[in-house]
């Protein structure tokens, strides 16, 4: 089989014909399907612990240490580590929790992130659904999300998880509308949105620099609600005001506070790829407009490396908010919400509608 | 059950419940054992009834069994970030019993330890006044000079934290050779760190936001409960020891005290910072005029107080610190009372916090700067 790390649809191609030709339709469709699932719990999975391992290591270098560095060869084995320890615990559930609600609630979250994956261009050909509504698809299942954080605190049964998920239930819905908006002005710029002709429609610049100054607010205002949305940096206050209220995954232990961890480094890998595609490209290489020879030279980059170095550098950004910034209190997250970010990201659609119809841009 | 029906009845906003909960004697947070008990209505904090108590060890009492310099070694462990001063507290009110005076060297020694423990004491409030409004990174920086402070320390007293390095009398011993120079290394590297505290937390718009007319404590009021230190004078309440009742070598040294007038948590924060720049600047005037002479008096072998009653206080990091013997002639004090700063510091808390929410009660509580050994003893 041809590989050709440039194109991957013909690896997808010559795949799918080898298995149209040995077996039935229906069964290689159904093959099919496993293998795409298998690839996307593999990923999610390794990826997953990689982000973790990521996280300690950002986190020791702005804190001038060394982070994780005794197991295995620069401490790289510290999260399969760490994972093996969950899934020894013991699962603890509190007596009156609503058991089937209860261990819905995880699984809910992980569903949402699963589903936002799917619809992502890691390259060309490497896609495996490509709606024509793709932007609208990737904003409403992740507010399904929400769900499984209420869920979870609800049926914990406990004061102070009900708290908390309240608080985080009112921070991810009201960040959900910012999310939105700025994703709906490049949606106005580009004039699409299916992510591959949005990805396309960056071959000749990024959109954030052919987007100029809307575009630029977008990308910031994106960056503060996507942080916010992932309960993660200065909005963080749903899980770390331990004093008090110990998030909503206090009476999840083992497996299950897994999964809740490990959907909350998805989400963060979710918001940042989501950054890349729309504003900086995707896996579309930089390219300056007729600069044949530059554009070139850029290209000798396989496009898979080109978005995993842009998904990489968005999510180095939003862990050093995490890691220089105090909290915000919860009515001050909402006052930023609604009193600020919201009312910016509308003047700014104006703005790139203007911007589009005036045809004011590179 | 009339009573909920009355409300309901009565209001057409949504009846709202007063709780109670408990921000217990163990907290995630690095305050130490003590317990608040917090009643609520949503999110708003009425009323923070302190329960202290948890690490009661009965140091007064134990302090009637014990001689005088053996007492220093248990004023170490009450406010243990300033133990250097609460030891020169004892030792001070020792020998103005008797009526000796230590020579010129044992005080500018005194002085510059004492400035030092006020340094590495604010700096570790620092670190964790950041820890508590979710900038974890403040902890690392903090700490980081800290520990320097803490090695000086090892070097000349023996002990990083709990010093004991006064007596009644004098020093344990003389300075180690080592030391002038490394506290002059260590001025100059500090001096260009601290900007780095204020370019990480002080200027932050979060953390003004958190800190800016949060824990309002009025001028009348800071008097009114006895709050001293820096918590104190973020209020305007001028109550610097080092400056009304001067003591070892503070006559001979010029340094401002820093006050404030605008009395909420910003205020306080910046009072330290500031103070963190005077102790700098005390410390270089000292460290290279320390006169040559012994490192302590020749004092008997049973030191007995003659009868009554001496009282004596020093500015520690948290405010006045203040010894208070009792002594009938025996070589152990009849009564030792200390007034710990920490205490009356605690009480203005719910003065303090009241209408504000759950999360400023934290950061309020930071600011004040609390040892909760101190409080309890």
């Amino acid at each position: 089989m041809a590989f050709n790390i440039y194109d991957f649809t013909t690896l997808t191609h010559n795949i799918h014909v080898g298995l149209a030709e040995s077996f039935s339709p229906v069964l290689a469709t159904t093959i099919e399907w496993v293998i795409v699932g298998v690839v996307y719990l593999l990923f999610v999975a390794l990826f997953g612990l990689f982000l973790v391992y990521a996280e300690r290591k950002v986190c020791a270098a702005f804190q001038q240490r060394l982070g994780p560095t005794r197991v295995g060869p620069w401490g790289l084995l510290q999260t399969i580590a760490d994972f093996i320890k969950l899934l020894m615990k013991e699962l603890i559930m509190p007596r009156k929790a609503d058991w089937f609600l209860y261990n819905l609630a995880p699984f809910i979250v992980i569903i949402a992130s699963f589903l936002a994956i799917a619809v992502l261009p890691f390259a060309p050909g490497l896609q495996s659904l490509d709606f024509d509504i793709g932007v609208f698809y990737l904003t409403a299942v992740s507010s399904v999300g929400v769900i499984g954080i209420l869920l979870a605190g609800w049926s914990s049964n406990n004061k102070y998880s009900l708290i908390g998920a309240m608080r985080s239930g009112a921070q991810i819905l009201s960040y959900e509308l910012s999310v939105s908006l700025s994703l709906l002005t490049m949606v106005v710029f580009a004039g699409t949105m299916q992510f591959s002709a949005i990805v396309e429609g960056q071959r000749d610049a990024w959109f954030i620099f052919s987007g100029h100054i809307p575009a630029i607010i977008a990308f910031v205002v994106f960056l503060i609600a996507g942080t916010a949305e992932t309960n993660r940096g200065p909005f963080d206050l749903a899980e770390a005001e331990s004093e008090l209220v110990a998030g909503f995954h206090t009476e999840y232990s083992g497996i299950k506070f897994a999964m809740f961890f490990l959907a909350e480094y998805i989400n963060l890998f979710i918001v940042s790829a989501v950054a890349a595609t729309v504003f900086l490209g995707g896996w579309m290489p930089l390219h300056f407009g007729n600069f044949e020879s530059f554009n070139h030279v850029m290209d000798f980059i396989p496009p898979v490396m080109w978005f995993f170095m842009k998904v990489l550098t968005v999510i180095f950004i939003i862990m050093w908010f995490k890691w220089t910034f105090p909290r915000l209190r919860v009515d001050q997250i909402l006052t930023l919400e609604w009193k600020y970010l919201l009312p910016i990201n509308l003047v700014n659609i104006l703005l790139m509608a203007l911007v589009v119809l005036t045809k004011f841009h590179f | 059950m009339s009573e909920i029906k009355e409300v309901i009845v009565k209001t057409d906003r949504l009846a709202t419940d007063k709780y109670q909960v408990n921000m217990g004697p163990q907290h995630p947070s690095t305050h130490g054992v003590l317990r608040l008990l917090v009643t609520l209505e949503g999110e708003k904090v009425l009323n923070v009834q302190p329960h202290t108590g948890y690490i009661h060890s009965g140091i007064e009492k134990m302090c009637e069994a014990i001689s005088y310099p053996q007492i220093i070694h248990l004023t170490d462990r009450m406010d243990y970030l300033s133990a250097h001063m609460s030891n020169e507290a004892v030792s001070l009110c020792v020998e103005n019993a008797l009526q000796i005076e230590v020579p010129d060297r044992v005080k500018y020694i005194r002085t510059i330890m004492d400035e030092l423990t006020r340094l590495a004491s604010h700096q570790l409030w620092w670190c964790v006044y950041g820890m508590d409004l979710g900038a974890l990174t403040t902890f690392f920086y903090g700490l980081r000079d800290r520990e320097l402070i803490l090695d000086i320390f090892e070097e000349t007293c023996g002990a990083r934290m709990t010093v004991s390095y006064n007596t009644p009398g004098g020093l344990m011993f003389d300075i180690h050779p080592n030391f002038q120079k490394r506290v002059k290394d260590y001025i100059k590297y500090f001096k260009t760190k601290l900007p780095e505290y204020d370019q990480l937390l002080s200027g932050n718009v979060i953390m003004r936001e958190r800190t800016e007319g949060i824990g309002y404590l009025t001028l009348e009021e800071a008097i009114d409960f006895g709050v001293t230190g820096p918590s104190g004078r973020a209020s305007g309440f001028s109550n610097d020891v080092r400056k009304h009742q001067p003591y070892s070598a503070y006559p001979f040294v010029k340094f401002n005290e820093i006050l404030d007038h605008r009395c909420d948590s910003l205020a306080r924060y910046e009072v330290r910072i500031k103070e963190m720049w005077e102790s700098i600047s005390i410390i270089e005037q000292l460290i290279d005029n320390i006169p040559e002479g012994d490192y302590a008096l020749k004092m008997k072998g049973v030191l007995k107080l003659p009868e009554g009653e001496f009282y004596q206080r020093v500015e520690t990091a948290r405010g006045e610190f203040g010894v208070f013997i009792v002594s009938d002639g025996k070589k152990n004090p009849y009564r030792l009372k200390f007034r710990s700063p920490g205490f009356s510091n605690l009480f203005a808390l719910n003065k303090m916090a009241k209408g504000h929410k759950i999360a400023d009660l934290v950061a309020i509580m930071s600011t004040l700067d609390l040892i909760i050994p101190d409080i309890d003893r």
